[in-house]
């Protein structure tokens, strides 16, 4: 078996080989290298071909209009010209704006660069077990509300919001609804021409694409008009300039179209495996899932190994690439701002680890993980005080700690 | 993260993982560091009449670094007095193991460790 086990597919996928075989057709002399905005040419006219071509392949994914998306250079993007592009555009109907906790940094961020420039932002409290309250939610809409931005499968946790719910509540109270939904295609049935969503943002490197693209349903009826943030030869109906990386949106069309026929085989194949991680690891003590237990989709499994800590856990997890609540890595020691909003203490937050399995991940691959888990856990307990004092009875919530 | 090999063999091939009983006069038990700081290290010496350590054991709740520093720490200071291993500044243990500047704080917290060992000692001791 090849080491590291790629786990970490909530973070990229690997480019499927008939998708980039797909993406070498368009950069060549040989191939249709031509800019889709040539029009006066047979160059040009290919590539918008092939452009129109991937266009409608992720609209079918997600039961849309092809004039409906615009692409972008990433979900990242996509999020920051939906909710600038909706508030900025509507600001004389109100600047109060409204997310969750536990969103991707790409809104939180651009929420507070809308606060800069005036706009007032309420960020939701989620459940303990990720998802949002539609009470609360309710209750936290006022009448300048002009956008919400709710994201359909949470990146570090992989619960699944209501977003059918979410989405008549603000077509009910004439509010643009935003979905980031970069860890949803090809894992969700997703169908806008029944949700109430407005805007939904796409990225083409979780589903098997290429890094580097993306694209932003805009909806066409009723119409969603939004502030261009990127200026220049009013390409993509002037809401996105700039020229189209062809052989990119080619690739993320071919990506979408193999999503959509084999999403539902693969969505049980992965939800076996899953099963099997748990179950390999479910005699160890003291271990818990965070995120609701069944909204979630199988790929994100994130678990808490209690009196463990995350970076050494990572340091003897070194043969499977996974990802970790731990903050110790970086330069910050705070640990995950999405599982303290579940109301985790530092203490879980720091030892959680997210496994995310995908297309390419095997059985013996699992069964790899469950052993190297043991071990490292194992290795790791021996080592704890704090497994020590956990198991001689000692409340370690009594304990007095020279913090530091 | 990129650690030294030092760092690296230690958290791999931990040195004096454990404890001693704690009801044992000859023993000394400092721990130091939070939880929610990410660090917890208990450090406990074995030190005979002559105020000599004949044995140090140590678990450690922490990074990889925070594991080397508590590890090299107990093979420093077998065979010291107790004054000695006082001595043992942070600044040695880091400049030992090649420890980066967001991981100094895990060479200060095993030196704590030798002096909150140091001081149960003398507390249980009298002096």
């Amino acid at each position: 078996m090849k080491l590291p086990i790629y786990l970490d597919y909530a973070a990229t996928t690997p480019v499927d080989p008939r998708v980039a075989e797909k993406m070498m057709q368009f950069l060549t002399m040989d191939g249709s290298f031509g800019n889709p905005a040539s029009r006066s040419h047979k160059f040009g006219w290919q590539a918008e071909e092939a452009v129109e071509i991937a266009r409608a392949q992720i609209a079918e994914l997600v039961n849309a209009d092809p004039r409906e998306i615009v692409f972008t250079s990433g979900a990242t993007e996509s999020n920051n010209l939906a909710i600038k592009g909706a508030a900025q555009f509507y600001h004389k109907k109100g600047k109060h704006l409204i997310t969750a906790k536990t969103e991707h940094k790409a809104v939180l961020d651009t929420m507070r660069s809308l606060e800069r420039e005036g706009f007032e932002v309420t960020y939701l409290d989620v459940e303990a077990n990720g998802l949002v309250d539609l009470n609360k939610l309710e209750a936290a809409i006022r009448p300048d509300t002009t956008v919400i931005s709710i994201m359909f499968v949470n990146n570090e946790i992989g619960v699944i919001q209501d977003i059918a719910a979410i989405g008549e509540l603000c077509r009910s109270k004439g509010i643009i609804f935003h979905v980031d939904a970069a860890q949803a295609t090809g894992k969700v049935d997703i169908d806008l021409e029944t949700l109430k969503v407005d805007l939904m943002s796409f990225s083409g490197h979780k589903t098997y694409g290429p890094k580097g693209i993306g694209a932003l349903y805009v909806r066409r009826k009723p119409r969603i008009r939004l502030e261009a943030q990127t200026h220049g030869g009013g390409h993509e109906r002037g809401m996105r300039s700039g020229t189209l990386a062809t052989h990119q949106i080619v690739a993320m069309g071919e990506a979408f179209r193999i999503a959509k026929e084999e999403m539902h085989a693969e969505r049980e194949r992965i939800a076996v495996l899953r099963d099997r991680l748990l179950d390999g690891i479910k005699d160890i003590e003291q271990v818990f899932l965070n995120g609701d237990a069944v909204q979630r989709v199988p790929g994100i499994t994130n678990v808490s190994f209690n009196y463990v800590e995350g970076e050494s856990l990572i340091m003897a997890l070194k043969d499977i690439a996974v990802s970790s609540g731990s903050a110790c890595t970086s330069a910050s020691l705070e640990p995950s701002y999405v599982l303290r909003a579940l109301g985790l203490t530092d203490e879980l937050a720091h030892s959680s680890i997210r496994f995310s399995i995908g297309r390419y991940t095997t059985e013996e691959q699992i069964d790899h993980t469950i052993k190297i888990v043991h071990d490292a856990i194992g290795k790791l307990r021996d080592m704890s005080p704090l497994w020590e004092m956990y198991k001689d009875g000692v409340d370690l919530g009594s304990v007095a700690w020279v913090a530091h | 993260m990129a650690y030294s090999n030092k760092v690296i063999d230690h958290y791999e091939n931990p040195r004096n993982v454990g404890s001693f009983a704690k009801d044992d006069p000859s023993v000394a038990t400092g721990m130091v560091g939070a939880p929610a700081c990410g660090d917890v290290m208990k450090l406990q010496l074995k030190i005979n009449d002559q105020g000599i350590i004949e044995d140090a054991k140590f678990k450690t709740y922490g990074c990889g670094s925070a594991i080397a520093s508590s590890s090299l720490v107990t093979e420093w200071v077998k065979g010291k007095s107790i004054d000695e291993a006082a001595l043992i500044k942070n600044t040695d243990i880091a400049q030992e193991l090649a420890l980066p500047p967001v991981k100094i704080h895990c060479s200060i917290l095993a030196e704590d460790a030798i002096k909150a060992a140091i001081a149960d000692y003398k507390q249980r001791h009298g002096n």
